[in-house]
């Protein structure tokens, strides 16, 4: 048993984790239930969270290693998941939503990251997100419509 | 699935040497293998606080310290313009940004994977491994090593004027490797490692003069393609079988050869 604290979608928290604990289960016992538990292989990016802005595998990453650390999860990303999400849903990309939250963490570390990004790049950077009911092109016009909404709010390209 | 007693964030390598000597302790990467194990662990040791998850560039080389992720490797600019992109080339298929923001050079060339594309990659460039007691190994002959209890510190890889280039084939993005390759012209000589045979990567040098130069012709690369299949030991799993490994081969190595780019 050790003492775990870090910033929790931007709050300090502490609480008591096992050597062996890991991200995604401490986040959903403080009560951020968007994290899903997908593949536990690390490869379907369902538990996807950011460590200082870095979307990361929850499932793979050592609670201790946190401490002092930013995690942030769609809990804390509201606005911008709220945004982009009316997009998915105007694509009807999505069936059942399980893997929805570790999409839109993945997405939104990319929109930061490459504001413009082609085609190309943003099938690469969603590589790691796996979806089993769709073919994955609704959620990449969904991507493109929210890129073009996001320009045209800005004046345009 | 992976019990650890102890975590234990060291504050100096010597500590953890120490503490890497009990055989039931180990170090953490980023923890993807480990992870899938079943295995008590008594202490697990994180190297994260030591400052090691720098790329630095100097004159003549590039020291890549062990905790430097995938993601750093595939997005280092000096990295990337001395190898012409190969060493991007080599991770981007590595599942996902999520895994490759945590996952570890330290931990790839380590764990000497056999389907580890990061491993392919380094050992076609002039790459040594510094490690805590045993020093400064090349990466050839640290890939036939066997695990022990050392501390992989870092890479170091020379700037040799180079030309290379990196390949691999995947049923799918993501997936592992069915069959790793980078080639390199230095020295004067040819180099190809291919990996995931399934084996772990091995390096073949262009001892015979199959090519004349730095620019390889059809002939020539499809020559010494052949040669490397040749010289390599193939065996089957779930991904493909060995013949269609060792078929691939002189593709995989030719396409490379004729695509290297000019290191600057």
């Amino acid at each position: 048993m050790m003492e775990l604290k870090f910033s929790l979608n931007g709050k300090k928290v502490s609480t008591i984790i096992e050597a062996d604990s890991l991200l995604i289960d401490v986040v959903r016992d403080l009560g951020c239930l968007s994290v899903k538990r997908g593949c536990e292989t690390s490869n379907c990016g369902l538990c996807t969270v950011f460590v200082n802005d870095k979307p990361v595998l929850s499932c793979s990453v050592l609670a201790a290693r946190v401490e002092g650390q930013n995690v942030t999860t769609l809990e804390g990303l509201q606005e911008e998941a709220a945004e982009f999400g009316a997009f998915l849903a105007d694509q009807g990309a999505e069936q059942c939503g399980f893997c929805n939250p570790g999409f839109m963490m993945n997405a939104i570390a990319m929109f930061r990251e490459n504001p413009h990004p082609e085609e190309e790049e943003i099938l690469s950077y969603l590589a790691g997100n796996l979806c089993r009911c769709s073919g994955y092109e609704g959620q990449l016009r969904s991507i493109q419509t929210y890129l073009a909404f996001k320009d045209s709010q800005k004046g345009g390209v | 699935m992976l019990q650890i007693n102890r975590y234990v964030k060291v504050s100096s390598l010597e500590e953890a040497y120490e503490l890497n000597q009990k055989k039931n302790n180990v170090i953490i990467g980023g923890m993807h293998w480990l992870k899938m194990m079943d295995r008590m662990v008594g202490t697990a040791i994180d190297l994260s606080g030591l400052g090691l998850d720098e790329i630095i560039e100097t004159e003549d080389s590039f020291e890549i310290g062990c905790m430097v992720t995938l993601r750093q490797l595939e997005q280092h600019e000096g990295l990337n313009k001395y190898t012409a992109g190969a060493v991007a080339d080599a991770v981007k298929d590595i599942v996902g940004v999520q895994f490759r923001n945590t996952a570890t050079v330290g931990g790839s060339i380590f764990g000497r994977y056999g389907f580890s594309d990061v491993l392919t990659v380094f050992l076609a460039l002039d790459t040594t491994v510094v490690c805590h007691k045993a020093g400064e190994v090349s990466l050839q002959e640290y890939v036939k090593l066997p695990q022990d209890r050392d501390i992989l510190v870092k890479l170091i890889v020379k700037k040799v004027p180079m030309a290379v280039a990196y390949q691999a084939q995947r049923h799918a993005r993501t997936d592992f490797p069915i069959l790793t390759c980078a080639v390199s012209y230095w020295n004067g000589t040819w180099h190809a490692a291919v990996g995931a045979r399934p084996g772990r990567a091995e390096l073949v040098v262009d001892e015979n003069k199959l090519v004349s130069g730095e620019t390889a012709t059809a002939e020539e690369a499809k020559a010494f393609g052949k040669a490397v299949a040749k010289q390599l030991i193939y065996n089957s799993n779930m991904r493909g079988s060995a013949e269609y490994r060792q078929q691939i081969t002189p593709v995989l190595v030719k396409r490379a050869m004729l695509a290297a780019g000019k290191g600057r």
